[in-house]
């Protein structure tokens, strides 16, 4: 009883100071002023392989979802003759919710376990290390273009899904399933708004590319240098930015089209 | 250096296409026109006994086109009536001060909308003018009741 007591403290101090040492990652590796000599280049090099290579995974599973929403839509809506609302349906789903969520998990999987893993590798084969006794900070060398880039890059995928998706469903609704295309497109823009929907969307996905981000870099940077230690920094980075980014969503959406 | 000019072409294009997305989402998604959204308008009020469905931004429209929106309901203290302030184009200057607010659905299950029919008075409505000839929402439960009563009187 006393040594389950005494384990419950340990993981509570343990968790504690996790967030306090994410923490002071944020803080030392955003904080001063910007590189300007080699940080345009590395932060460009980060964007390619952050964004840039995530896009295929975010564009293919964008049409799909949009293509699938469509096609549920349709079959429920069309049994109260209601199927010229399935713009507003879809486009309203992805805006404020599918989008940004679906894209920060795939971007979870995708490039947040690609960061934890570069980073905890770096740090096991003592790179990090070498890096610090040649007087290069690695805070400002590794983490920081790496943080700004998943940044970034979250928006921008969130809205190139959300544009792919919008066309799927287009594809689905309109040419296969007979959808006037007319009513499609304008009982969306009458519903949508761009304020209200779009940005809102747009500060979502923001959110949940720092959230994704910073655990990714985090658990690389905090990984037991092993082997073993940079597989369950990598599992860990999956499974806490995929939670991180459901709650925030319901706080989001609380906070954003909650009953005021 | 070839190797590095590839991939700031690669990431300026990925940039530009999530410019484009947000254009595309803003111009054929959500309808955004530059022009409508910095629209002049004035306000109007007008009390209904009975606002049903009415929402904050529903539409008002005269002959079937939208002139402005909804900007709040609320309900007289004095009166007990809903008193609903809508904002109207400016260019919309020929609403009469015997003009007739009615609150109607589009379709059967549609949203609700305040439709306004201009009258003949030469005087108009100006900015913050209550229009005084109302005629409230169709409320389909009442129409219903009425009807089943009077079946059963047949």
């Amino acid at each position: 009883m006393l040594g389950m007591l005494q384990r419950l403290g340990a993981t509570g101090l343990e968790v504690a100071a996790a967030f306090g040492r994410a923490g002071v990652l944020c803080w030392q590796s955003l904080w001063g002023l910007p590189d300007w000599r080699n940080g345009p280049a590395l932060l460009l090099r980060q964007l390619y392989f952050v964004g840039v290579f995530s896009l295929v995974i975010i564009m293919v599973s964008g049409v799909l979802i949009g293509m699938v929403l469509a096609l549920q839509g349709y079959t429920v809506l069309v049994r109260f003759g209601a199927e010229a609302a399935l713009g507003q349906l879809v486009s309203l789903t992805l805006l404020r919710e599918l989008g940004p969520v679906v894209a920060a998990l795939l971007f979870a999987g995708r490039a947040g376990s690609a960061l934890t893993a570069e980073i905890g590798l770096m740090k096991a084969t003592e790179q990090l290390s070498a890096m610090e006794m040649i007087g290069v900070d690695p805070m400002r060398r590794v983490i920081r273009p790496r943080l700004w880039a998943g940044i970034i890059s979250m928006p921008i995928l969130a809205q190139v899904f959300n544009m792919v998706a919008i066309y799927g469903a287009v594809a689905v609704g309109v040419y296969w399933l007979g959808v006037d295309p007319g009513s499609f497109w304008s009982n969306m823009q009458k519903v949508v708004e761009f304020r209200e929907d779009v940005l809102n969307g747009v500060i979502k996905a923001f959110a949940f590319g720092i959230v994704v981000t910073w655990i990714a870099v985090f658990e690389g940077y905090d990984a037991e240098p092993t082997s073993e230690g940079i597989s369950v920094a990598t599992t860990r980075t999956v499974v806490f930015s995929s939670l991180a980014v459901l709650a925030m969503d319901f706080l989001l959406t609380a906070v954003m089209f909650g009953v005021d | 250096m070839k190797r590095q000019r590839n991939i700031e072409i690669t990431v300026g294009a990925f940039m530009l296409l999530g410019i484009c997305a947000l254009a595309f989402l803003a111009i054929q998604v959500s309808g955004l026109s530059l022009s409508s959204a910095h629209r002049d308008t004035y306000h109007l009020k007008a009390r209904f006994n009975n606002v049903a469905g009415l929402t904050n931004r529903s539409q008002v429209k005269v002959a079937g086109v939208v002139v402005g929106y909804v900007t709040g309901i609320h309900i007289d203290p004095v009166t007990v009536r809903a008193v609903v302030d809508m904002a109207i184009d400016k260019d919309v200057d020929y609403l009469t001060t015997d003009s007739i607010a009615a609150i109607k659905t589009s379709g059967v299950l549609g949203e609700q909308y305040v439709s306004i029919s201009v009258g003949g008075e030469p005087d108009m409505l100006a900015d913050g003018g209550v229009i005084r000839d109302t005629q409230s929402a169709l409320v389909l439960e009442d129409l219903i009741g009425k009807f089943v009563s009077n079946m059963g009187k047949n």
